[in-house]
């Protein structure tokens, strides 16, 4: 016997366009939701990731975590400056920069609540160590002046950190003369400004963190052993990428949980909602059913068959829900990174991961919204249902 | 009496399908009520606050310190009662993950600015003649399953080094939203560790919590003291305690946009699910309603019958809903009682609950009573199915 055929289930599926629509609506609402959910966390540790370089490493007090709480004196810095590791620029000096890392309070432009912005005191050779970070409006700054430039997220989220605009602090009004573009990277949510002038308006004689290039990356764990076994440096040496990847921790943890959690108790309502069709639509087919039996088709076929109208509609609404969700790449969020307490800004960023999972959470809501009625209907006595009115 | 017993009758035809959609609208219901508690949770931090306590940190950012000598200068100013300060400590207790809150302190003042944290007197007696003692709130010595007298050993962030440090005391909360997760320490002890270690950082605070005398004068307190440090090499900002959670609560602005937006969306699915059963049983009813009309029954007559069943089945899901949240929220608030230790579902929340299962009644009723009093008695009748 052969199969029923694809064709009667679809149309089925359109034979009650209301229901079969307010169902497909619920399933896509719960994948938006959970799409949604994997898109933040996602995009946040890929704008960390692509912050770090792969070459590059990142020096910081010993078990300080993140840059803001770490002081590294002058004299370390030197002492590490001069490792043989690291590489060379084409005029041979090292690609080495030491920087200045600390917060300032700024108020948000639309609605006038706080942020914590990062302000990094650089060197020449810190542009050279992120090729990414390039100047697309303005200029740079000059040198013994009060200049800034901003990333571009942070120019549009802050009051004072647009072009032109005016930022007070450590006792002195900056102006910013450009904006830079990191490539959507957390630089991107970053005040650069000269380190002279850095340290001196917040009278820091240290450092916060030091970035080089390794000449060679498969020294790192040697070098990382070296460094942190000196006796006369206290410091934890971390790959770039690593450094910062490691700062998406706490809220994608926090999103990966919470957006599982919620599309898990949402989802119930959405298996709900397909039960309800589907059992509808095996009462309102009895008769039909009961023909399809007559006419030879077996138990296992009918099961068949409103198994597979609930997967269709369940993968109708996965489907809806996907492209819904896709439209959120255009959104960009900005809050605060627990793990560094400084502002991010960071986009929805769709995968192949997160686009195969939807589908799979919406199959398994069709699979378990599905079975019951279409068991049910598998179960039907072929007399009885063509009795039914 | 008669219309209660058909509407009742009515819904109960489909025993199986109106069973599922309560209980696909108490599950929904039950989300929601979660969310919006926790988004009060949230918030719960700024409800915590004194409006007799005024805040002052450093201007450019709380990361900044000011100096410890600004304490008697911001006592002289009239309307200041008293003044403590403190500085957070950030240190890792055996791993990033067991992260909780520690406070530097200075023992005499602290606990007068603060006197919701209680502490028995024989035990803040020990804390203070002691430099290493700690006073560790009754939660976070729950956490870790601490006793009085134990040794903790911290590794410092902020300040660099290993730090063992005895606990003397365990606070309770005065109000049950009082936070009891805090871990004090004194101030002095790290300050005199700073002396030898790192002289630079010697008597500087993170900030200064101060007690005034009549809520009112708050705003011209504030600026008096951010007036008297203008220009100085620590700039202040001052506020009132609330301001200042709240900061940190906008911070994470985003993420509460996110959570009620997702709220929200929950109402759509439970009126999704509503509307469902409520447009199949309009189809099914089609002929009966025309029916029902040539025995005389008015149009108001059906629109009462439909919004009656929508009605009793939302208030049905959403009463089940509500003791749904109540029996989960008390799962819930166990589970995070270490991050957010007044996690309880308030009875606003449970209104705001009912209301929006009883909206969502009226809501998914629309359809179908448009399509029982548009159709003509006549084509009514001719429907079969």
């Amino acid at each position: 016997m052969p199969l029923i055929p694809i064709n009667y289930t679809i149309r089925n599926i359109s034979r009650h366009k209301i229901t079969s629509i307010l169902t497909i609506l619920g399933v896509s609402l719960v994948v938006f939701v959970y799409v949604g959910a994997q898109m933040l966390s996602n995009g946040l540790k890929s704008t960390l990731v692509a912050t770090g370089s792969d070459d590059n490493v990142v020096v910081i007090r010993r078990s300080s975590q993140s840059e803001v709480q770490s002081i590294i004196p002058y004299d370390q810095a030197q002492l590490i400056s001069a490792s043989p590791e690291i590489a060379r620029a084409g005029d041979g000096t090292p690609l080495f920069t030491n920087e200045i890392y600390v917060l300032i309070s700024q108020t948000s432009r639309s609605d006038s609540s706080m942020g914590n912005v990062v302000v990094r005191g650089v060197t020449p050779k810190s542009f050279e160590l992120r090729p990414r970070v390039k100047l697309i409006a303005g200029r740079m700054w000059k040198d013994a002046g009060s200049e800034i430039i901003a990333g571009k997220s942070i120019a549009q989220k802050f009051i004072g950190c647009g072009l032109g605009e005016k930022v007070n602090f450590g006792g002195r009004e900056w102006t910013v003369v450009g904006i830079f573009d990191a490539g959507n990277s957390g630089f991107d949510s970053e005040l650069w400004g000269d380190i002279v002038q850095m340290s001196d308006a917040f009278r820091r004689p240290v450092y916060s963190s030091l970035t080089f290039k390794m000449a060679d990356t498969s020294q790192f764990a040697a070098m990382k052993n070296r460094l942190e076994n000196d006796r006369r440096l206290t410091v934890d040496v971390s790959r770039e990428k690593e450094y910062y990847a490691a700062q998406s921790r706490t809220i994608s943890g926090f999103l990966n949980i919470a957006g599982t959690v919620i599309s898990m108790v949402f989802s119930l309502g959405a298996i709900v909602g397909a039960m309800i069709t589907m059992y509808a639509s095996v009462a309102n087919r009895t008769r039909e059913i009961g023909t399809l039996r007559a006419l030879g088709f077996g138990r296992f076929n009918i099961l068949f068959t409103f198994f597979t109208e609930a997967i269709f509609i369940s993968l109708a609404g996965g489907f809806l829900g996907l492209i819904a969700a896709y439209f959120l790449r255009f959104v960009r969020i900005s809050t605060i990174n627990w793990d560094t307490f400084s502002e991010l800004a960071f986009n929805f960023e769709i995968s192949p991961q997160i686009i195969l999972s939807a589908f799979l959470f919406a199959l398994i809501m069709g699979i378990v919204g599905g079975f019951l009625p279409a068991v049910r209907a598998s179960r039907l006595k072929i007399v009885d249902s063509l009795r039914a009115a | 009496m008669k219309v209660f017993k058909l509407i009742s009758r009515n819904s109960m035809r489909h025993k199986l399908r109106t069973i599922l959609t309560i209980i696909g609208l108490a599950l929904a219901v039950m989300a929601f009520g979660l969310i919006r508690t926790f988004i009060k949770t949230w918030y719960a931090g700024t409800e915590a606050t004194s409006p007799n306590r005024l805040i002052t940190r450093n201007a450019v950012s709380i990361v900044f310190t000011l100096p410890i000598a600004d304490k008697d200068k911001i006592l002289k100013i009239e309307g200041v009662k008293n003044i403590t300060y403190a500085a957070w400590f950030g240190g890792i207790y055996i791993d990033p993950r067991n992260f909780f809150v520690q406070f530097a302190v200075d023992p005499a003042t602290f606990f007068e600015i603060y006197p919701e944290y209680i502490v028995p007197p024989d035990q803040y007696e020990q804390f203070s003649k002691e430099r290493r003692a700690v006073i560790v709130g009754r939660r976070l010595a729950d956490r870790f399953g601490w006793k009085i007298g134990e040794q903790i050993s911290l590794t410092g962030t902020i300040y660099p080094g290993n730090w063992d440090f005895i606990i003397r005391g365990i606070y309770t909360g005065k109000e049950p939203i009082t936070d009891e997760t805090i871990f004090l320490m004194h101030f002095d002890y790290v300050d005199e560790v700073m002396k030898r270690d790192m002289p630079g950082r010697v008597g500087q605070i993170g900030w200064y919590a101060l007690q005034i005398d009549d809520p009112g004068h708050a705003a011209r307190i504030a600026s008096t003291i951010d007036a008297l440090f203008k220009n100085s090499l620590a700039e202040t900002r001052t506020e009132t305690e609330k301001e200042f959670q709240m900061n940190f609560i906008q911070m994470t602005g985003a993420i509460i946009v996110g959570l009620r937006i997702i709220s929200y969306l929950i109402i759509g699915v439970i009126l999704l699910v509503l509307a469902n059963t409520m447009a199949m049983t309009a189809r099914e009813r089609v002929s009966e309603n025309a029916f029902l009309r040539t025995l005389g029954f008015r149009k108001y007559h059906l629109i009462g019958l439909i919004l009656g069943e929508s009605l009793l089945m939302a208030c049905i899901g959403g009463l089940i809903g509500i003791a749904l949240l109540k029996i989960v929220s008390g799962v819930v608030a166990v589970a995070i009682a270490q991050f957010f230790p007044i996690f309880k579902a308030d009875l606003i929340t449970y209104i705001a609950c009912m209301l929006t299962a009883i909206i969502v009644g009226f809501g998914a009723a629309v359809f179908p009573i448009q399509r029982a009093i548009r159709i003509k008695i006549v084509d009514g009748l001719r429907v079969i199915e």
